[in-house]
């Protein structure tokens, strides 16, 4: 029973990042939350993005700079960078889709925790934290390059606690940055799905035919892998599942791989469907029928 | 006109099926995801009022099928795609009240003054704080000035110590022959510097806040101390009179502004530390959009600090006329933020 143990322990980590989130029309919205990988990732992005736009805006500067003899340049210059820092961030997450760059890649976005409106102050106020915890071990790493090494245990501990407030994301169940925190709100999964073909059409008209004996060894969860291995078209991955679920059922190698799973897909797809109406969800092959 | 393949499969079906959901719903999805589309990239003014009536009814159609899939599907391409469209559309529906450009005239005319009136009592603390801080120094300093080292960095004060003359410290503050020297052309640079720099302090205190505001207080407290050095050092030549409106001129905005900036950081340590009848993360992010507003208000201070301290305080040295603009300011900023508007109890 390791596997169903296994199993189980996925659908329930699963369900630990799942929020709900009820909209105005009562129906549950289940967000899930971005994990720490992702916005990791992001922060990269965007990083490398504002470095990127501020070597090519100084560029930029430099050459009008000689061009014009003028240091008005470099008040610019300073201004841009400032405002090319500190408001990176608030102004994308202010547009409609409330991610910036780096977090649009990653397919996550910022929502309101209570569910409202992601206001402008929330905003401005989890971006001016960032400040605090991207720059606060920054500066103690440069202090500490800075002193000798008599008050290194000092800078070490100051590091340590400017780490703690920038890694505070790893210590709660949600993901939240200390300006998540301050702000009130979450970063969640956002990615676009397109929408596949329906693979599932027409159970009635396929020539093979399973029984019911055949059919209840699976649950949904194996129903689903079923359905990405269809949709993969990767032909080694298909015989290898159709051969598992040949074995399983005891069915002699008869017809081609794809024509076989599809069949049985979507056979099995209308016998779980039919049950699921009646109420009964039979998650994994575990589960008793 | 019904094509004529359409009832034979309609007919085949059982009389509900989830394929047959998919196929009757789905132009409603493509529909959604279009209009969702257009609005993401050009903006609800894009929309014709047509599309404008369609879009909260196709938001509806499609958050209907997701309540159905979730129940009767077990497609996984399906559930995800209404799932993530869903999302999508609610927060672009819901999301959006109004234009950008009534977002900020409310926010100059009555989100930023209302919130730094209901900061009103950490601001009083935070001055306290700084003026205490400033008292320190300058007993200590008066009756001592060994100890002015103490309090201010060498490298900070560029010479103007207890030891400099009288004729040196006047020149700092922009009478005399040395101040005539300067260059005026690296005035604008001097002004950048400055904002930027004060504004990342400010944002530094403020952020500092959560920590039960102690870092915040410790900051402001260090700001005064600074302050109340300097001022020991100038009156002690019998300057006061003269700093006070070098100080005067852009200092009535500058300290304003890290009063405020310390009182927002102050006002989410205190609500994290007394939360009330609220959970302490409720009032930690109620408290937070209150700070957040004031910060974008103290980087507008110190914006206008900024061009008084790099334009204003080299150009003008008359030390009364210093005072009148430094007053001017300080009576604005006050009236802007505490004389009751009427409609923002709305």
């Amino acid at each position: 029973m390791t596997a169903a143990a296994t199993h189980a322990k996925h659908r329930e980590a699963d369900a630990k990042k799942v929020r709900q989130f009820i909209t105005p029309e009562g129906v549950d919205l289940e967000l899930k939350i971005a994990s720490s990988g992702l916005r990791l990732g992001a922060l990269m992005t965007d990083v490398i993005l504002i470095l990127v736009t501020l070597i090519l805006f100084t560029l930029l500067m430099i050459w009008i700079g000689f061009g014009s003899q003028s240091d008005m340049t470099v008040v610019i210059w300073m201004l841009g960078a400032f405002l090319l820092r500190t408001f990176w961030f608030i102004g994308f997450e202010l547009g409609s889709r409330a991610a910036t760059p780096g977090k649009r890649l990653m397919g996550i976005r910022v929502v309101a925790r209570d569910g409202g409106r992601l206001t402008a102050d929330a905003v401005v106020a989890r971006n001016l934290i960032r400040e605090l915890e991207l720059f606060l071990p920054l500066m103690m790493m440069g202090v500490a390059a800075a002193e000798d090494m008599a008050s290194a245990w000092t800078i070490i501990a100051g590091l340590v606690w400017s780490l703690t407030l920038s890694l505070f994301l790893l210590f709660n169940r949600d993901r939240m940055r200390m300006g998540d925190l301050i702000a009130g709100t979450w970063v969640v999964m956002a990615q676009r799905v397109k929408l596949d073909a329906d693979i599932g059409v027409d159970a009635a008209a396929d020539a093979m035919s399973f029984t019911e004996a055949e059919l209840s060894v699976y649950g949904i969860f194996e129903l689903q892998e079923l359905e990405r291995v269809l949709r993969g078209r990767d032909p080694r991955a298909m015989r290898e599942v159709a051969d598992a679920i040949r074995a399983k059922i005891g069915r002699p190698v008869a017809e081609e791989d794809d024509a076989f799973l599809l069949s049985y897909y979507r056979q099995l797809k209308a016998r779980l469907e039919r049950k699921l109406l009646f109420g009964k969800r039979r998650e994994d092959k575990y589960a008793s029928d | 006109m019904i094509s004529p393949a359409a009832p034979s499969r309609t007919i085949e079906a059982p009389s509900f099926s989830t394929s047959r959901f998919r196929a009757e719903r789905e132009a409603d999805w493509i529909a959604f995801d279009l209009l969702l589309g257009k609005l993401e990239k050009k903006g609800a003014k894009a929309l014709t009022s047509d599309e404008l009536l369609q879009l909260p009814l196709l938001y509806r159609a499609t958050l209907s099928s997701l309540s159905i899939a979730r129940a009767t599907s077990l497609d996984k391409a399906l559930l995800d795609h209404l799932e993530a469209l869903s999302i999508r559309g609610y927060f672009l529906v819901y999301g959006v009240r109004e234009s950008r450009w009534s977002r900020i005239r409310r926010f100059f005319l009555y989100d930023w003054p209302a919130a730094v009136r209901s900061v009103w009592k950490e601001t009083i603390v935070i001055a306290l704080i700084i003026l205490l801080g400033a008292l320190t120094s300058y007993s200590l300093v008066a009756n001592n000035p060994e100890w002015y080292f103490n309090f201010v960095d060498e490298d900070m004060s560029g010479g103007r110590d207890p030891r400099a003359t009288a004729e040196f410290l006047q020149s700092t503050i922009g009478h005399g022959k040395a101040a005539a020297d300067e260059s005026e052309s690296a005035l604008h640079i001097f002004a950048t510097y400055l904002f930027t720099h004060n504004s990342r302090v400010s944002i530094l205190s403020f952020a500092l806040g959560f920590a039960f505001g102690v870092p915040t207080m410790m900051l402001e407290y260090y700001q005064g101390i600074g302050l109340g050095a300097m001022i020991a050092v100038f009156s002690a030549k019998g300057l006061g009179f003269d700093f006070g409106g070098w100080l005067f001129i852009h200092g009535t905005t500058e300290l304003f502004a890290a009063a405020l900036s310390g009182a927002a950081g102050l006002r989410i340590g205190a609500a994290v530390v007394f939360p009330g009848a609220r959970g302490r993360l409720q009032a930690a992010a109620d408290a937070g959009r209150t700070a957040g507003k004031v910060m974008v208000g103290v980087i507008v201070m110190l914006f206008v600090a900024g061009l008084l301290e790099g334009f204003g305080r080299q150009l003008i040295t008359d030390t009364m006329l210093r005072y009148a603009i430094g007053s001017l300011m300080l009576l604005f900023w006050l009236a802007y933020y505490y004389i009751p508007r009427r409609e923002d109890v709305a």
